[in-house]
């Protein structure tokens, strides 16, 4: 199994860890991925909130790389970019007049027909957690699974699981070993981008998502977004600072837990980079970290 | 208005109300009128608490083509794009799609952002996309810092992420040409 693979600038920056963790879940799975040489940012908020065709063009242009390597398939595990392909595809599907200005600025022929999948999707499909392949017990990790606003949303661009109440990742996870709790606020919003802008808000947001977290007993939160892992983890000690209130709920990629699950060290995940520690949880399990 | 009928009022309708709701609705290729005012955009919105006008009021005064209420409100620039409201709008009105091209609006007809750190923050990161191929954080934060003054923010937060590797010391400039090349072709076909 070979997928093209789009890591965009956080997985090789502030998330290193989830390019990291996924890259090793798929090497132990057997799964290839293959980098698209010379790909670029997708964009993301700056460039819809600036120019509607950028915000297309962009992702429409890594797109066409894949095209031409002769992939059918692209995995994108950020959820931002993840959300900029499926909005690229689905404006030059139905929009030809936008499909032929995409073509003009970014010289050459982009034909929309790339299959854009997430590391969800592509693992869910897979079934292949089951059994032989997780070794460790992590029922004692109680996580909560946070889905975010972009990769359900909105349904009919996205077509990814329930846009209200998704279970692809619990149910991933569940079959991982990790127990998983139910909660309310699996797809509300962190306030994404604004984080450098207007820092409050997201202070505010992590602190209500936290509290409900913590509210239902989880010691994890389990994410699928570099945004949402930026805010939660960055911005955790300020949201206790605000709500008076100590939360030590570390956030992880689901890819670590998986990684974790299938007898891969935490730092050979990456698990040793988050801003609130893993360790003190971590330490309780088989075999040590 | 005594005795007067609907299209006479119609007619009488101020055309720089409706060249703004026209250039509205151009940018974002919505219909606005569609919305019957059920406030589900208010209720489901993460950040009407930092708002001074809701979603609906928005989408309201954009139909009565209040150019000034919409191009001026922090809402606009509020807005995070979590498409909460688009996909609970009964109407199919894409509403987030309207606080993008209300943001592009306000941008060409040159009036000035109610929330400066957004506009910043936006325009400092397609510079960044554009000179470097990919985000170059470092440089994002450094370049805002230089804009806001606040250089002290985040300074302890930066530095353990520095730390820890997961901010970048030097861009990687791989697609560089490519982002370059495009976003002059995007200008070059906006300024026409």
């Amino acid at each position: 199994m070979s997928y093209a693979y789009y890591p965009g600038c956080s997985l090789h920056s502030t998330a290193e860890e989830y390019d990291r963790s996924f890259r090793q879940v798929c090497s132990g799975l057997g799964i290839k991925l293959e980098e698209i040489k010379n790909w670029v940012c997708c964009g993301s908020s700056p460039a819809h909130g600036t120019s509607h065709l950028l915000s297309i063009a962009l992702p429409a242009h890594n797109l066409s790389l894949v095209e031409k390597s002769g992939k059918e398939e692209v995995v994108v595990p950020c959820a931002a970019c993840y959300s900029r392909f499926k909005f690229a595809l689905y404006e030059v599907d139905r929009d030809r007049e936008m499909a032929q200005q995409v073509n003009e600025v970014i010289g050459s022929e982009f034909k929309g027909k790339v299959n854009v999948i997430h590391p969800l999707e592509m693992l869910s499909s897979q079934g292949a957690l089951a059994g032989t392949m997780v070794v460790r017990d992590l029922s004692f990790i109680k996580a909560v699974c946070y889905y975010g606003c972009l990769l359900t949303r909105p349904p009919k661009v996205m077509r990814f699981d329930s846009c209200e109440f998704p279970m692809s990742m619990d149910n991933l996870l569940r079959s991982a070993g990790v127990s998983i709790l139910d909660w309310s606020y699996k797809t509300e919003c962190c306030g994404a981008s604004l984080a450098l802008a207007e820092t409050g808000i997201v202070v505010k947001l992590v602190g209500d998502l936290l509290t409900e977290a913590k509210t239902v007993g989880a010691n994890a939160v389990a994410v699928a977004c570099p945004l949402c892992h930026a805010n939660l983890d960055t911005r955790q000690a300020e949201a206790e600072e605000m709500r008076g209130e100590k939360f030590g709920i570390p956030i992880f990629y689901f890819t670590e837990l998986i990684g974790l699950a299938m007898g891969y060290g935490g730092k050979e995940l990456g698990s040793d980079k988050h801003m609130v520690s893993a360790e003190p949880l971590l330490s309780r399990l088989q075999g040590g970290v | 208005m005594k005795g007067r009928g609907m299209s006479e009022i119609s007619i009488n309708y101020n055309p720089s109300f409706s060249g703004f709701l026209l250039a509205l609705s151009k940018e974002s290729k919505q219909n606005v009128n569609a919305c019957f005012q059920c406030r589900k955009c208010a209720v489901g919105c993460p950040i009407a608490f930092a708002m001074d006008l809701t979603p609906t009021q928005i989408i309201h005064a954009a139909r009565l083509g209040l150019e000034d209420v919409v191009l001026n409100s922090k809402t606009i620039w509020l807005c995070a794009s979590c498409h909460t409201c688009t996909t609970r709008c009964p109407q199919d009105v894409d509403i987030a799609r309207v606080m993008d091209a209300a943001r592009i609006v306000a941008a060409r007809r040159g009036v000035k952002p109610s929330v400066k750190s957004v506009k910043h923050f936006f325009h400092t990161a397609v510079k960044n996309i554009e000179r470097f191929g990919r985000l170059y954080e470092l440089g994002l934060i450094m370049a805002l810092k230089l804009k806001t003054g606040e250089f002290t923010k985040d300074m302890k937060l930066g530095m353990e992420m520095f730390k820890k590797g997961k901010l970048k010391l030097v861009p990687s400039f791989k697609g560089m040409w490519d982002t370059r090349r495009i976003c002059k072709a995007v200008k070059k076909k906006e300024s026409r």
